[in-house]
């Protein structure tokens, strides 16, 4: 971290005209890493990455559930893991962890709950102390869950003011029903009717180590770190009860949704469909047609919508990967004047990858970025755990990660196209339209249902 | 240094085959000529639309495919321009920020599609939301009086559309010469062979003389300023207050107490107004506490400020609020800190300190700040001593000076009543 301001006398050279070249590929170091699965179940990966003298942690829970006031019961044990424990109150608790130099927070989605943060090096020992009494002993205080409960009340009327949250939740329940995925966001009502004590019950049930993961990255020795980890949660017990999530229903085929949010400047678009998990055979042709249609800047989808018609500020085509499915959404928000020209681009675009397949020079580019950002995102501490823990929490491991540079090498233009016909092409995509509905028309595109 | 003016910062690091480049321009939102509010931001985006050598898109490309991501950014007193890339494109990052700072290609066409896509941006990020702006664009005009301070540094639309391919070209003229910028590379490269590559792409750019930076200093608050604005699509009130702080660069030492104050107040459940306003009063629902408006506490120059913000429950008023506040601020003036306070609030700045710079991009672009508005890269290096020699009582004597007739207060109003 040592810095010089470089001085120099210098001479004029000529004006470059061409683009420097790329030197040889560089070797990426693969860095150490050690595993144990604990008597328990808990299985710990610790990996070392030095750099600043930090450890980065990701304890990942399964957590599924189907119950209707689940998500409700899940987001409040969350918010309020950390608000005492058998021996020490909130106050303590977050005292003992900001000494550590360490702040740790704790997140479920319909899939699991990760108990996550980052800590001085010198204090891990301490941190997993921490871990253990709170997984072991977390007590949720009638006072401080009545507390969370209104707060999250109003905080989860701030998140349905904002139209990325609206229109995200109706895409999910029009793709997905009545699978626990249309309802990842707790409804108002279900979290009135939580109580303390479902959520001592609801610990005692789920917050268990078997078949949970346990990610350490940083400035650590990995085979000494196993038996840290061991000595601190070893007796953090019970047998796991989670059970997998049903495998999310076929797409269904429903008309284009139009949802009114009066006073909308913008019309806020997305699309959505299956994808394909990553261990599929076509997930890595999927990723890189992907990419190509709108999934970085240099795509069809920015160069087209933004940097041409000047629609949007910034529209995305993303995979994302859940337990139980995965799936492809494109997103763009557009000034409300242009919502049919932009969805028509959308659509022409989406056309044009399942009609036709992408260049060679395409297929280089986006196989370079794919490459490239995937080395950059793991070259941190904090994004290498988290990406471990995701991938270990599908059954995937660093071995995926190591090895998926060289599938991506694969990918033939074949491939690609094959994937763009059977993910891009609009017939396999649900529509989802939320804005100022008096002034948007969207007939051209087929039947319109209004929400 | 070179020749031309422009100051090359170094930082070899070979741990991974990474690579960052940026180039940072001594000229941001304070900057803007009035009646061209925003001119800052729209030119950072209209640096991305060709250049010398490259055409519209090349430049995106050329990242990219070489594996590589790209970003530009404007604040108050600044606008950077950055590539992070495998370390075998160097070369090529260089060539890329050197032909922009050569000459941007700035046409008619592409100013029009950027002040479209600029107004998206700004409906998506304020206007189509609740709480837009709230409160790096609402508060500084009840904070400040100049116009440099006070403007919206987004943009008026109607400003936004009446920007020139004239205006744009004086602009750079004036604010993009090599003797007003920091180019900093951090990464896995030899230093020598960085060097001459620099050499080779940045040294022909003609010299020009770097623009005389004005004073943008003004007095501090006499007594409390108020403001509400209506927020037809907030659910929630919120109330922020700012008061002014000592020139974070010509003060620093002034300055930094202010850097733990903010985590003393609100970093955390163990935290004095987390205590106060969320556990105990249960007004409030979620605040924090910060240097800088743009939560900027080392890339901003004077004048800046110290924020709190906090989203609250209807039934509790902003004043409420800010009264319990005063009296955590004065109990905390008077009696200090608690035993172990200091001590556990310093390990959690380092950490966090170390957190943002364990990317290669984080540490570049502190690095690239520290070394342009405070001249000084070695203040990274240095912080962690730093932040040991803040005292309780500088802490106290911090809180001390946030009193209600110093402040700025901003309320935003939900449903659009006034």
């Amino acid at each position: 971290m040592t810095a010089t301001v470089v001085e120099s006398v210098t001479t004029p050279i000529p004006t470059p005209k061409v683009v420097p070249p790329l030197g040889p590929v560089p070797k990426v170091k693969q860095p150490t890493a050690a595993e144990r699965v604990l008597p328990s179940g808990l299985r710990v990966v610790a990996v070392r990455r030095p750099g600043v003298p930090l450890v980065e942690m990701r304890l990942r829970i399964p957590f599924g559930g189907t119950a209707t006031g689940h998500p409700a019961r899940s987001t409040l044990l969350s918010n309020t893991m950390l608000a005492g424990t058998a021996e020490r109150d909130q106050v303590e608790l977050a005292s003992a962890l900001q000494a550590l130099g360490s702040d740790l927070t704790v997140s479920s989605d319909s899939d699991r709950l990760v108990v996550s943060g980052a800590v001085l090096r010198t204090g891990l020992t301490d941190l997993l102390r921490i871990v253990a009494e709170v997984v072991g002993a977390a007590a949720y205080p009638s006072r401080e869950v009545a507390g969370e409960r209104d707060r999250l009340v109003e905080r989860l009327e701030m998140a349905r003011s904002q139209p990325s949250v609206l229109v995200g939740e109706a895409l999910n329940q029009r793709m997905y029903g009545n699978h626990p995925y249309a309802r990842e966001l707790p409804t108002v009502d279900t979290v009135r009717a939580v109580t303390a004590a479902q959520l001592r019950k609801l610990h005692a049930d789920r917050v268990r180590p078997d078949g949970a993961v346990l990610v350490l990255v940083g400035d650590l020795q990995p085979g000494r770190v196993l038996d840290t980890v061991e000595g601190a949660l070893g007796e953090w017990t019970g047998a796991g009860t989670a059970k997998p999530l049903p495998p999310v229903p076929p797409v269904p085929d429903l008309p284009t949704l139009l949802v009114d949010r009066p006073g909308s400047v913008q019309a806020s678009i997305r699309l959505g469909g299956p994808a394909v998990r990553r261990e599929a055979p076509d997930y890595p042709a999927l990723q890189l047609a992907n990419l190509a249609y709108g999934g970085y800047f240099s795509s069809r989808l920015v160069e087209n919508i933004r940097e041409d018609k000047g629609y949007t500020y910034g529209p995305h085509s993303r995979v994302s990967h859940s337990a139980a499915g995965s799936r492809l959404v494109i997103d763009a928000d557009v000034a409300t004047e242009v919502t049919a020209p932009a969805l028509l681009e959308i659509l022409y675009e989406l056309g044009r990858m399942a009609t036709l397949p992408i260049t060679p020079e395409e297929l280089e580019n986006v196989r370079q970025y794919a490459v490239g950002s995937l080395a950059m995102s793991l070259a941190t501490q904090a994004g290498l755990a988290s990406t471990l823990s995701a991938l270990i929490g599908v059954g995937l491991d660093l071995e995926w990660l190591r090895e998926h540079p060289r599938r991506l090498a694969a990918v033939t233009l074949e491939e690609t196209f094959a994937a763009a016909q059977a993910y891009l092409a609009p017939s396999r995509l649900l529509t989802v339209v939320l804005g100022e509905a008096s002034a948007i028309t969207l007939d051209a595109f087929g039947p319109v249902e209004l929400a | 240094m070179l020749d031309n003016g422009l100051r090359v910062l170094l930082a070899p690091d070979r741990a991974s085959p990474v690579v960052a480049v940026a180039v940072y321009y001594d000229v941001g939102i304070r900057s803007e000529p009035e009646g061209r509010t925003g001119f800052a931001h729209l030119f950072e985006h209209l640096m991305f639309q060709g250049s010398a050598n490259l055409e519209k898109l090349e430049h995106f490309r050329y990242v990219q495919s070489s594996g590589g991501t790209f970003n530009g950014s404007t604040h108050l007193d600044y606008t950077n321009y950055f590539e992070v890339l495998p370390s075998n494109a160097l070369s090529r990052g260089l060539f890329l920020e050197a032909d922009r700072m050569r000459s941007p290609r700035i046409t008619e066409e592409n100013l029009a599609n950027q002040i479209a896509v600029v107004k998206e941006e700004i409906r998506v990020n304020v206007m189509n939301r609740p709480y837009g702006g709230f409160p790096w664009l609402l508060l500084p005009p009840v904070l400040f009086d100049s116009f440099a301070n006070a403007h919206n540094g987004y943009g008026d639309f109607v400003d936004l559309e009446s920007a020139t391919v004239a205006d744009a070209a004086d602009f750079f003229d004036r604010y993009y010469a090599p003797a007003n910028a920091v180019l900093t590379v951090v990464g896995d490269f030899d230093p020598d062979e960085a060097l001459a590559l620099v050499e080779e792409h940045f040294a022909d750019i003609p010299a020009r003389p770097a623009p005389v930076r004005p004073d943008f200093a003004e007095p501090d608050l006499d007594s409390e300023r108020r403001k509400s604005v209506p927020d037809r699509l907030a659910p929630l009130p919120a109330v922020a207050a700012g008061w002014r702080v000592p020139d974070p660069v010509g003060a620093y030492g002034d300055y930094l107490p202010f850097l733990v104050l903010g985590e003393v107040l609100t970093d955390g459940d163990a935290s004095r107004l987390e205590q106060r306003l969320v556990q105990k009063d249960r007004t409030v629902t979620q605040l924090a506490a910060y240097l800088g408006l743009m939560g900027d506490p080392f890339d901003v120059r004077d004048p800046t400020a110290f924020l709190l913000q906090a989203y609250h429950a209807p039934t509790a008023s902003a004043d409420q609020v800010l009264d319990a506040a005063t009296e955590e601020f004065e109990r905390l003036a008077t009696d200090g800190l608690q035993r172990g306070e200091l001590e556990r609030v310093r390990s959690r700045l380092l950490a966090q300190v170390f957190r943002d710079v364990d990317p290669v991009l984080g540490r570049t672009q502190v690095l690239a700040s520290a070394e342009l508005i405070h001249g000084r890269a070695e203040l990274l290096a240095e912080l962690p001593a730093r932040l040991a020699e803040v005292t309780a009582e500088q802490v106290a004597a911090a809180a001390a000076t946030l009193l209600p007739d110093r402040r700025a207060v901003l309320e935003i109003v939900p449903g659009g009543a006034q």
